[in-house]
């Protein structure tokens, strides 16, 4: 027992790193494992782009206008990857929640474990998750016809900015996952849909009702859609309000916003967990 | 080193209106089990928050193994494991696979992890099970599972929260067994129940909890012979002897004899066990009546608990 027993003192600051890197990369590689063995999951990752990019893409592709004119694959695909950013959400909630109903968050809560390291990791499964799903949607858009048309460069930033996106949704996903519970967690997706669609991800917005066209405009979805169209080279006319006009400022500001806001408020959640 | 190793003076804690803890008192001595019995919303689980820093109390201090829960929480999470009442344990992973996580992430290497997981899976007998996916265990393999995790740091204090709740019969064997072994190894064990006989199982201290403050603390023993001595139950073969043998106990009897005609039993509270035995059994032979059984039996905690909590209510 007394080789096992807590050291007296406590823990240096370089001690402290090692041991939230350390904590991440288990969290991390347990989520990991998590989504490989989970053969639902995989089919899942793997099988909604195809879906949808043939759903959107072909069917409902067919009787859709660009705004400004050109291809609507090439229009809708920046929209894709966005919407599966913003979905993503959808993963880091559930699985906080779940844990947080099956006392895995009390048991780390109540352990000497780094808390910056249980976040940490959460967050590098969830991004790891997040790139596959993007290789996978990027994979799916070539095939349909899509391209990047303004070099690897750009190409490479506005994946940079959908990441950017995702990476700020962990934050709202650990918030929620910890405010609810995983009943209500597995029907967030009701709400949260069609705020990724009320957005210029699949129409222009200049095509819809004024008032409605208002609101797409300024959804932070569609900043980060808006500036991907612009660095992949893909068609579709900006509207002329101030938040089109700026979209690569909103498109880092507003991720950059909801990090500041939620961060903060899901490790205050984390903290006061049940009083 | 103080030789208490949970120390609770006063803790209050609130939620909205409802005073979950009220004044909560205990002392838990070094190494002792102590089960913590009350019904439900009675402040079991929040006692039990408090005590491994999930919870902060409104008012009150509380001292585990040694340390402040409020002000030096870092400290108490080194020294203490928690099984909460659902098992954390990860359905995916393998028994060993679950352990040799929570090792990592109790910073131990990787190789110590997994000597240690093989150590814990031995002890809690899930060596055969070790490389099976949990989704696979049983509900008692699961709570071994989940308490062997508790145990992994071989906590000074270990808290058990309903630590059978939803378990069949063999399963709560089980368990009961591992807890016995867990006290064994040297850690303080605080676990809360609602089984009256669990508690009587497990614990030679019981803390019976009722609106949120401990209202009884004392030993099994001391706790049923707060409620009056031992009972002597017999059940005599003809119903129609059952007035003659009501006679017999009157005379060994502290109090009027309770009969149950139907179930031909009576009941009576005797001081002198051994004697009032003796004394009843020659009596009911002398006059001839005949019994089918004589038993002398200490009061339920059931009836322990009732009268505490009404005693208290009024």
């Amino acid at each position: 027992m007394s080789a096992l027993a807590a050291p007296d003192a406590p823990p240096r600051w370089d001690e402290r790193l090692r041991w939230t890197l350390s904590d991440a990369s288990v969290i991390a590689r347990t989520n990991l494992k998590h989504w490989v063995r989970n053969p639902a999951a995989v089919l899942n990752l793997t099988l909604y782009p195809i879906v949808m990019v043939v759903l959107f893409g072909y069917v409902l592709g067919s009787a859709m206008n660009v705004a400004g004119g050109g291809d609507y694959r090439e229009f809708l695909m920046p929209g894709m990857f966005s919407q599966t950013m913003a979905m993503g959400v959808m993963t880091t909630m559930t699985v906080v929640s779940l844990q947080t109903a099956r006392g895995v968050t009390d048991r780390y809560r109540s352990m000497p474990i780094s808390r910056p390291g249980v976040v940490l990791g959460r967050a590098f499964a969830d991004i790891v998750n997040s790139v596959l799903e993007l290789l996978i949607l990027l994979g799916c858009g070539l095939v349909a016809g899509w391209s990047w048309h303004r070099g690897i460069g750009d190409a490479l930033a506005a994946v940079g900015l959908l990441l950017l996106l995702r990476f700020a949704l962990i934050w709202v996903g650990i918030y929620l996952g910890l405010a609810l519970t995983p009943e209500a967690a597995s029907a967030a997706w009701l709400p949260l849909l069609p705020l990724t669609m009320l957005a210029n991800t699949f129409v222009s917005p200049a095509l819809l009702p004024g008032w409605l066209g208002a609101i797409a405009e300024w959804n932070p979805l569609s900043a980060t859609v808006a500036t991907c169209r612009m660095l992949f080279g893909n068609p579709g006319r900006q509207g002329d309000s101030w938040a089109a006009e700026h979209a690569l400022t909103l498109a880092i500001g507003w991720p950059l916003l909801i990090t500041l806001v939620f961060l903060p408020l899901s490790a205050r959640r984390y903290r006061r967990l049940g009083g | 080193m103080n030789s208490y190793s949970i120390v609770a003076e006063g803790l209050g804690r609130r939620f909205g209106e409802t005073r979950a803890l009220d004044g909560f008192d205990l002392r838990v001595a070094d190494g002792s089990v102590c089960a913590l019995l009350g019904p439900n919303g009675a402040g079991k689980t929040t006692a039990v928050r408090v005590l491994t820093t999930l919870a902060r109390p409104d008012s009150g201090r509380a001292l585990v193994a040694g340390f402040d829960v409020a002000r030096q929480p870092a400290e108490v999470r080194r020294r203490i494991g928690l099984a909460g009442q659902e098992a954390a344990v990860d359905e995916i992973l393998t028994g060993r696979e679950n352990l040799e996580m929570w090792g990592r992430l109790h910073h131990l290497r990787a190789a110590a992890a997994r000597r240690r997981a093989g150590e814990l899976l031995e002890r809690f007998g899930l060596s055969e099970a070790a490389d099976r996916r949990v989704r696979h265990y049983s509900g008692g393999m699961r709570r071994r599972l989940d308490l062997a995790a508790a145990f992994l740091q071989a906590p000074r204090v270990l808290f058990l929260d309903e630590p059978t709740t939803g378990l069949d019969p063999r399963s709560r064997t089980e368990v009961w067994r591992t807890v016995r072994g867990l006290a064994d190894a040297g850690s303080t064990v605080l676990m809360t129940t609602q089984y009256l006989f669990e508690a009587d199982q497990l614990a030679r201290q019981i803390a019976v909890i009722d609106g949120g403050r401990v209202i009884a603390d004392d030993t099994p023993e001391r706790l049923k012979s707060l409620i009056g001595g031992d009972h002597l139950d017999l059940v005599v073969r003809d119903p129609a002897r059952l007035g003659d043998a009501v006679a017999v106990l009157t005379g060994v009897a502290q109090a009027e004899p309770v009969a149950d005609a139907d179930a031909r039993r009576l009941t009576a509270p005797v001081r002198d066990r051994v004697g009032a035995l003796t004394t009843v059994v020659r009596e009911l032979e002398r006059r001839g009546i005949e019994v089918e059984d004589v038993s002398l039996r200490r009061p339920t905690l059931d009836e322990v608990f009732l009268s505490l909590t009404a005693e208290a209510a009024a």
